[in-house]
């Protein structure tokens, strides 16, 4: 226990330049992999069908249904149903908050990975 | 190695308790995708993690790119172009003219291809030279080349019938390897092409002009105007 506290200590210089290196929190709603994808598929696009996103993203209709009204919720994509002919469209864009929560996730991994390299 | 890591976590998040359970929990937060209860003890580098979420956002960016990445207008553009060339080519006297005029309109439609594919990945931010229109090059550049070289090929052997029907099958391959990782439309046009190469192979020269006509005009005009409507550009 003592020798696992001296490795602890001795680790904390590294640990310490990390967490200065990334002052900001980690996002988790956009951490979750699928809603990760979303906001990426997003950026690309200007906007983007239910479909459309289903068959990029590689998931299901109820999956991607809760992780999309998770992103809704947050403010992050915007969503807008409407109907093309008689079938139901809903096509998502990207917000501007969602944008600038997905640059500072951008920011937080590459801090990551450079305060890493840096050790 | 995995307290290591979750001290440095707990440093990230300094507010968090560092206990067993809490260190668990963070390390799968970072892991994304790992399942809740990691099959193996075995730690796996934070910044491996960090580096495979960048992968992950710069590959659905690229997958999502190609929604985007072919020209409708481009299309439409290259179509009026191969219009006007069967029109000239129709009046040349000699095979040889016939030839250039074709040669001409085959690098007038390179230049119309790559600046609307140029201006769309401009107005859409996305990058020209990586992701779905780099894909899309590559899948068509060895065709193209191909057709080049067959073109030379047959010319210098007299087989002239043959040189029509070769470009469009060897176009529409081109379009359907290229196409394969972009809209369904894509391929759909390739499709079209090499169907239409199959028959023009089989027709005599005399036919050429409608039937280059019919492809390099029609089909891109058609699927053109498809593109630009359901896609844009």
């Amino acid at each position: 226990m003592a020798k696992q506290s001296a490795v602890r200590q001795d680790r904390r210089p590294a640990a310490q330049s990390i967490a200065e290196a990334t002052p900001v929190k980690l996002d988790r709603l956009i951490h979750e992999r699928l809603r990760l994808g979303i906001l990426s598929a997003l950026a690309a696009n200007e906007s983007l069908t239910f479909n459309e996103l289903k068959k990029l993203l590689k998931t299901t209709d109820g999956n991607l249904s809760v992780h999309a009204r998770k992103l809704e919720d947050a403010h992050y994509v915007a969503c807008t149903k409407s109907f093309e002919g008689r079938l139901p469209k809903t096509e998502y864009r990207l917000t501007a908050g969602g944008r600038r929560a997905l640059e500072r996730y951008l920011d937080h991994m590459e801090a990551l990975i450079q305060a890493m390299r840096e050790r | 190695m995995q307290r290591g890591i979750a001290g440095i976590l707990c440093a990230l998040h300094s507010k968090v308790p560092c206990n067993a359970r809490t260190e668990a929990r963070i390390i799968i937060i970072y892991m994304g995708s790992v399942p809740a209860r990691p099959k193996s003890r075995e730690p796996v580098a934070l910044h491996a993690h960090a580096m495979d979420n960048l992968r992950f956002i710069r590959e659905t960016m690229e997958s999502a790119g190609s929604f985007t990445a072919v020209p409708g207008m481009g299309g439409i553009l290259m179509g009026l172009s191969a219009v006007g060339a069967a029109f000239l080519a129709g009046r040349q006297a000699g095979v040889d003219r016939w030839l250039a005029v074709w040669v001409g309109e085959a690098f007038v439609a390179v230049l119309i291809g790559v600046v609307a594919t140029a201006q769309k990945a401009r107005a859409g931010k996305a990058p020209l030279l990586t992701g779905p229109g780099r894909k899309f090059a590559l899948g068509l550049a060895p065709s193209i080349f191909v057709a080049a070289l067959l073109t030379v090929v047959l010319y210098r052997t007299g087989l002239y019938a043959v040189i029509p029907g070769i470009w469009l099958l060897l176009y529409g391959t081109g379009i359907l390897s290229g196409g394969a990782f972009s809209v369904p439309v894509v391929p759909v046009m390739g499709m079209c092409f090499v169907a239409l190469g199959a028959v023009t192979v089989f027709c005599p020269l005399a036919w050429s002009h409608w039937l280059l006509a019919a492809g390099f005009g029609g089909l891109h005009l058609i699927f053109g105007a498809i593109i630009a409507a359901r896609y844009g550009g």
